[in-house]
């Protein structure tokens, strides 16, 4: 059978919360960097990001990606995506995790995302896999979450 | 040892550190305790203290010694234990480190496990870091799990193998009876990523792709689904009922349609009706009537349906959003070429948005403008883009300048507005046009013979108010040179003449030489310009002063032309008028871009004047030389490749332009370069041709004649002699006739050769070929060859026959070995 060999070309490469001052409080990553190289792209997303402002799009060209991302408050919330890809649905995908986020820990800060860092995976990985979106159901993942608290 | 502090307190602890350092010590402190701890093998700590490193590795402190705690962890028994250490596996391990393999045999008894949390983790960390070794070994377990009823498990399952086939491509097969009946699911969610699977299969293999064709009916019917059903509270966004999964949907039916009729046919429907019933007042139906809109792109859709599309994105452009309008812009880009038609209605709004305030979104439409513009819609579009270039960032600036310029030459109007057009960007954005635009503008100007006084008269206003931007004033200089005398005779018909005397043309270019704005280019184009004018102004004296004070101006170049000037008008005043001659009229060789200018005065009647004058001078011949090339030698034969100095007009440009495939060592060479290089003195043979000596050298006839070109009844015989002096020079005789009854009149006979090789090529006996072989037109070429290479020529003939005119090239590659040998 024929197969053509694409290089991994999932859609998202790594999904990004970054405060303003640039403190990560979650980084996802779905593609294989070193850890000198994650740092580096961390950096580069909070200087790109933070100096958009209301005026801009939400959409910016990054290397041979691009970053869809939302603020919320004081947090970035940045997804890295082929360039390919529908930004509209991944902003629509963005409010659809920040909206979990706010169910699951009721009326979400940074704090919450702080003090319970390996919820927040938790969470990220009941709606993406593999660098895809994979469950878009609040209500299931809700669901879910909670089963997953109760086994604690 | 006391217990480890619990991970709360740590973080609380960590956020009371006021500065770096403080914090530095902290993490060093807990690390070293952690590090004990770890060594003490203590089962009940462990989930805790990894969670702490977890946290300081995201902190950005290295975190590396707890790995193999983390493989512990998954291997433990209790639920918390597991799913710290798979999140710690997740971030701290990746699969380059050999460590990742001891994972394998934990991941596979866990997705196995009786609980389906259990079961998920495994799943979810086999999915997101999974190596190919890994995938390999596991990828059945992950089918089996692709088949159970457990929907929770098929979702997580379904990625998985996604990325199983990304890592190990091969093993795409394995998954194929699994996916038989995904589509069948009521489930949402394992619908959604059932699709993402199908999507990652057809995009790798196109055997896949069509293999799952037949699905085409299927998918159109759940999306019509999804549209028709009411209210689901589960998926709904906003009143759109599972948007991602139309999204993915459409997606998948791109893939599937594209360059497949059948398929393509079998969703027209429904893409219309998505495209006409979705909601569109939040992002979420215009995050599906864009993934539709690219879809219908792709495909082979109907015009009807095409239009439609692009009518959405017009709609697009008119939204409030920046992100819609944005995402508009990037996508009719795309489709402008093959939708010209339907793009330009939305050209207003397209236009509009050049204001808009987002870079990418101008910068977009920018692009977008230049390629909409056609001869119907040019002088509307072109205000709204110089008003653009006016007020646009310096990023922009210059790529809008070449565009307005290559958008003036296809589509200008009348003469007048191109001048006016080109007038406005080089003193709105003079300093940011390209270096290439100077020679085409001058090339312009030239070629618009009735405009050159108002264009003088433009130009010499331009450079009173500002003199800081380069090309405006490179541009001027040179036209003022040229056409100095229509400026102060006041001959302007387009509008208002100026009064303007000789003096102050004068001391306006003056200025520019003494100014600090202007760039060494820039002064050598005003020397030139003055110099110029002295045969067409009659304060002569002036001129003269000013040309002799630059003689020894420290810039070298300056210097060599202040000369070079003072020569002509001390020992050579006799041949300044001819040299300081108006340029003719030059043709373009191609119609946009930067090209290669071609002078075609070799079509003219052949050199009369100064080839008479170059036997008589002996000595200074070489300086003769220098000068003719300096001042692009108006009537002098097209022949040799030196390289040229600032001059935009090159007398060689004829031949680069045939040189176009001979030359050795790649392309031609481009004629004007902007900086300005000294003019290379001519080679020694060239003062054999110009000194006492016979051109017709009779000895040494060993070579055989040849013929080189045959055709049409005209006949062309090279006959080959040696000069003496220099053995690597060839004297080749070419001798024309006619067989035909007419007489080929206006004869012109043009040669070029390779780079290594030098030609020249002497005047012509006549240029009448008489009928039927009734006479015959000789000339002589010398070709030096000094590598000894394989002589080639191409040669270029035009002459009039019976009326019309004719014209032919042709290669000549059958010299005999001799004759460079």
């Amino acid at each position: 059978m024929h197969i053509r060999l694409h290089t991994l070309n999932q859609s998202i490469r790594f999904i990004l919360i970054q405060n303003r001052a640039g403190k990560t409080r979650l980084a996802k990553w779905y593609m294989q960097f070193d850890d000198d190289e994650k740092q580096k792209l961390i950096e580069e997303v909070h200087a790109v990001v933070t100096v958009r402002d209301a005026k801009h799009t939400n959409f910016v060209e990054f290397r041979n990606f691009k970053i869809i991302y939302r603020r919320y408050a004081g947090l970035y919330f940045c997804i890295c995506v082929d360039v390919t890809d529908n930004n509209l649905a991944y902003l629509e995908g963005i409010h659809n995790f920040v909206e979990v986020l706010n169910e699951y820990f009721h009326n979400v800060c940074e704090l919450d995302l702080v003090f319970n860092f390996y919820k927040v995976y938790t969470v990220v990985d009941e709606m993406f896999l593999a660098g895809e979106i994979r469950e878009t159901s609040q209500t299931k993942v809700l669901k879910q979450l909670l089963m997953l608290q109760s086994l604690e | 040892m006391p217990a480890p502090i619990r991970l709360r307190e740590l973080i609380r602890t960590i956020r009371t550190a006021r500065t770096q350092a403080e914090e530095r010590e902290m993490i060093q402190k807990e690390c070293a305790a952690i590090r004990s701890s770890f060594r003490e093998e203590d089962n009940t700590y462990r989930c805790r203290n990894v969670a702490k490193l977890l946290y300081m590795h995201m902190l950005g402190y290295p975190a590396h010694f707890g790995q193999l705690e983390c493989l512990k962890l998954i291997a433990s028994q209790k639920f918390t234990d597991k799913r710290i250490g798979y999140l710690g596996a997740m971030l701290l391990l990746d699969e380059r480190q050999d460590v990742h393999l001891l994972m394998t045999n934990c991941i596979k008894n866990d997705l196995n496990h009786s609980t389906q949390y259990v079961q998920g983790l495994a799943l979810c960390t086999l999915g997101c870091m999974g190596s190919s070794e890994m995938c390999r070994d596991l990828a059945g377990e992950v089918e089996k799990l692709l088949k159970t009823s457990n929907s929770y498990l098929r979702k997580k399952a379904a990625l998985c193998a996604v990325h199983v086939i990304r890592k190990v491509p091969e093993l795409m097969e394995m998954f194929l009876p699994a996916t038989k009946n995904l589509l069948s699911e009521k489930n949402h969610g394992v619908l959604h990523t059932s699709v993402v699977l199908l999507t990652e299969m057809c995009e790798r293999s196109p055997d896949m792709l069509l293999h799952f064709r037949k699905l085409v009916p299927q998918l159109v019917r759940i999306l019509k689904n999804l549209i028709m059903s009411g209210y689901s509270p589960e998926h709904d966004v906003s009143g759109i009922s599972d948007p991602f999964l139309q999204v993915r949907i459409l997606r998948l039916l791109r893939i599937l349609g594209r360059s497949d009729d059948d398929s393509s046919e079998a969703m027209n429907d429904i893409l219309a009706q998505v495209a006409t019933n979705t909601e569109t007042s939040k992002n979420v139906g215009n995050a599906i009537l864009y993934e539709t809109v690219l879809t219908i792109m792709d495909i082979k859709s109907e015009s009807g349906l095409r239009v439609l599309a692009i009518n959405i994105l017009g709609r697009f452009l008119l939204n409030n959003d920046k992100n819609i309008r944005y995402v508009a812009l990037t996508s009719l880009l795309k489709t402008v070429q093959t939708d010209h038609n339907a793009v330009q209605r939305h050209r207003s709004t397209i236009v509009d948005c050049l204001k808009d305030l987002d870079v990418s979104i101008k910068r977009r439409a920018m692009e977008l403008s230049f390629a909409l513009v056609n001869g119907n819609n040019i002088r509307g579009m072109m205000k709204e883009l110089l008003y653009f270039l006016d007020s646009c960032d310096p990023e922009f600036k210059a790529d809008c300048a070449s565009g307005v310029f290559l958008a003036a030459e296809k589509y200008a109007p009348s003469k007048r507005w191109h001048i006016d057009t080109i007038m406005r960007v080089l003193t709105t954005a003079g300093s940011y046009v390209r270096d290439d635009s100077v020679p085409n503008l001058i090339q312009l100007i030239t070629n618009s013979v009735e405009m050159h006084a108002y264009t003088v008269q433009r130009l010499y206003k331009a450079l009173l108010d500002d003199i800081s931007q380069q090309p405006l004033v490179q541009v001027s200089s040179w036209c003022i040179g040229e056409y100095g005398d229509l400026l102060v005779s006041g001959q302007c018909e387009e509008e208002e003449p100026i009064q303007v005397t000789e003096d102050e043309v004068l001391d306006v270019l003056e200025g520019l030489l003494v100014s600090n704005l202007s760039t060494p280019v820039t002064r050598g184009y005003s020397l030139t310009a003055i110099m110029k004018l002295s045969t067409r102004f009659s304060s002569v004296n002036r001129i003269k002063k000013v040309v002799s004070i630059y003689g020894s101006s420290i810039d070298v170049e300056l210097q060599q032309r202040a000369v070079e000037y003072n020569a002509l008008f001390k020992k050579y005043d006799h041949m300044r008028p001819a040299l300081l001659e108006r340029m003719p009229i030059m043709e373009k060789t191609a119609s946009n871009g930067p090209t290669e200018i071609m002078q075609t005065n070799g079509e003219t009647e052949p050199s009369v004047p100064d080839t008479k004058h170059l036997p008589l001078v002996t000595q200074p011949a070489n300086q003769a030389n220098d000068l003719l090339d300096l001042l692009g030698g108006n009537d002098v034969m097209p022949v040799i490749q030196t390289t040229l100095p600032t001059k935009p007009a090159s007398a060689g440009g004829e031949l680069l332009d045939l040189l176009g495939d001979l030359s050795l060592t790649g392309g031609p060479t481009v004629v004007p370069a902007p900086a300005p290089s000294v003019p290379v003195s001519q080679p020694p043979f060239l003062l054999d041709g110009l000194s006492s000596q016979p051109l017709f050298n009779d000895t040494s006839a060993a070579i055989p004649p040849m013929t080189a070109y045959s055709k049409n009844g005209l006949k062309i015989e090279f006959t080959f002699e040696r000069a003496n002096p220099n053995p690597n020079i060839a004297v080749i005789t070419i001798h024309a006739t006619n067989t035909t009854e007419a007489d080929m009149t206006e004869f012109v006979f043009q040669a070029a050769v390779p780079k290594t090789f030098q030609l020249q090529l002497l005047s012509p006996s006549s240029n009448i070929v008489p009928a039927l072989n009734q006479g015959s037109v000789t000339q002589v070429i010398r070709v030096l060859n000094p590598q000894k290479q394989q002589l080639r020529m191409r040669v270029k003939l035009t002459y009039t026959h019976k009326g019309s005119p004719v014209q032919d090239l042709a290669e000549v590659n059958n010299f005999p070995p001799q004759s460079w040998q």
